[in-house]
């Protein structure tokens, strides 16, 4: 199978001589499921803004579909769910409009949308159950429907590769079931690999395929069903 | 009022600019930087009095110093150089010093420099509308053919440098425009006023509207309503225009605001 991701000596530190990850090595299969956890301030977000380029390692090499990151992201393989998503924005965008933005690609830049394009909007919103807001701003939704409305912008591009930071921060217990639930039939029907990231590994634990515990490397690698016990020790794994 | 060919000029200038201002202070406003327009405006006084102390059409200059101080801005804040505060501190302060000193050097301390701080119906010529238009159109199609690629930029710039976006091109494209806006508002709105014709009609329509489109479409129907309204003032009470465009366009931001509130009562 076809690698998504390859990661291969990674080392990276805002302070370069105090290393936030140190040698990271993996490869991910295409359209695999891969839920990473993690104490807080162990590297679960650095390592996915390394891999979505927003920073560069300091040493070793990072491989999206066999592309340098770089080419990866112009090419459109990769969409990113940012940790605490939210509307960088202060006019009132509808849930349309966001998952429109998703469309937009350095090959799609300019002009209006085509008729492919708005189907594409209008089946991603459809997918995650919004189609009924799809005129509302986004702002009037509650939590998790708002994260439902950036999933769809994320899907909207059709990515190959679909990476979520800490999606189901700030929802309550239910959203967040309904969420893993919702990621499960998008990773089963897209065939997009996933790499999912947050402290509360629990919600996807039966949904993910394979676990990351990242603690400034990679502490475990392996089947969710095989993480020792000594890692479901909140302050360690979920702290 | 309109038998007078300086109002039809004006008139002719100030719809241009009214749509215009809106349309390129919508992304300003959104990316929370409503007041790089009054930062750029403060260098395009500079390039006035430049004007005057080389016998160069202060237009010319003006239109020169605002794109670049403008591009200045933009790169400071997205090279994390500076503070986004302490860049437009940057630009208003040195701006206006080096207006001053120009403007001594030269001069030029006139009613005619008065008329580029505070606007006047009196200065639009068929030239300077010709090239308002021509510059104003390009700005606003510029605009119509990237909206969706800016919009994606200001709802998440993140994400759309992930999805390879040009970030920093789009960036730098809007803060352009802004220096354009204001080269070409000067006459009209005068340079100390033209930022609020940029920001005002925007957050009066953002409290009336429920989409990024209706924003943007009320904002430029605001800004051209308040032109021509201010403009009628200006004609009739013999104001300086750009007081009497501001104080409209401030008024339909109450307006709005009132209405607002009222409608999203239960």
């Amino acid at each position: 199978m076809p690698l998504a991701l390859e990661l291969d000596g990674v080392t990276f530190g805002y302070d370069p001589r105090r290393p936030v990850l140190e040698d990271v090595a993996f490869a991910v299969p295409e359209g695999q499921f891969v839920a990473i956890a993690g104490p807080n301030g162990g590297g679960k977000t650095t390592l996915l803004r390394l891999v979505v380029g927003l920073d560069r390692p300091q040493t070793g090499t990072i491989r999206v579909f066999e592309h340098p990151v770089g080419d990866a992201a112009r090419r459109g393989l990769v969409a990113y769910l940012p940790q605490r998503a939210h509307l960088g924005i202060e006019a009132p965008a509808t849930v349309r409009e966001v998952v429109a933005a998703g469309r937009v690609t350095r090959r799609r830049l300019l002009g209006p949308l085509s008729a492919a394009d708005r189907s594409a909007v209008d089946a991603a919103i459809a997918r995650v159950g919004l189609a009924e807001r799809a005129d509302a701003p986004v702002a009037t939704l509650s939590g998790g429907q708002q994260q439902r409305a950036y999933i769809a912008k994320a899907i909207a591009a059709e990515p190959r590769l679909l990476i979520l930071d800490e999606p189901t921060t700030g929802v309550d217990a239910d959203a967040q079931d309904a969420l893993a639930s919702l990621l499960a039939r998008l990773h089963g029907e897209l065939h997009v690999t996933v790499l999912y990231v947050s402290h509360e590994f629990g919600a996807v634990e039966h949904v993910a395929e394979r676990l990351l515990l990242v603690r400034g490397g990679i502490a475990f690698d392996g089947s969710p069903a095989e993480l020792p016990e000594r890692w479901h020790d909140p302050s360690h794994a979920h702290a | 009022m309109l038998d007078h060919e300086f109002m039809r000029l004006a008139f002719g200038a100030g719809a241009v600019v009214g749509v215009l201002a809106p349309a390129v202070g919508f992304f300003l406003v959104q990316r929370r930087m409503s007041l790089i327009g009054d930062g750029i405006g403060h260098v395009a006084f500079a390039g006035v009095a430049l004007g005057y102390l080389l016998g160069i059409a202060p237009v010319a200059t003006a239109l020169a110093t605002s794109v670049a101080g403008a591009v200045a801005v933009e790169w400071l804040r997205a090279n994390r150089r500076t503070a986004g505060d302490q860049a437009l501190a940057l630009l208003f302060y040195t701006g206006i010093a080096a207006g001053v000193v120009f403007v001594s050097s030269a001069g030029a301390l006139n009613a005619n420099l008065f008329s580029f701080l505070f606007g006047s119906i009196l200065t639009v010529t068929r030239g300077g509308l010709l090239l308002v238009a021509l510059l104003g159109g390009a700005g606003l199609a510029l605009i119509a053919v990237l909206y969706r690629a800016l919009v994606a930029v200001a709802l998440d710039e993140e994400g759309a440098r992930v999805a390879g976006l040009p970030v920093g091109t789009l960036n730098v494209v809007v803060a352009g425009l802004a220096g354009v806006t204001i080269a070409l508002s000067m006459r009209i709105v005068g340079i100390l006023l033209i930022a609020a014709l940029m920001v005002l009609p925007v957050t009066a329509a953002g409290r009336l509207a429920r989409s990024v489109a209706s924003t943007l479409t009320l904002a430029m129907a605001i800004g051209l309503a308040s032109v021509f309204a201010g403009l009628t003032v200006a004609y009739y009470a013999d104001l300086a225009p750009g007081g009497a465009i501001v104080l409209v366009a401030a008024g339909a931001y109450v307006a709005a605001a009132a209405a607002g509130r009222l409608a999203s009562r239960p």
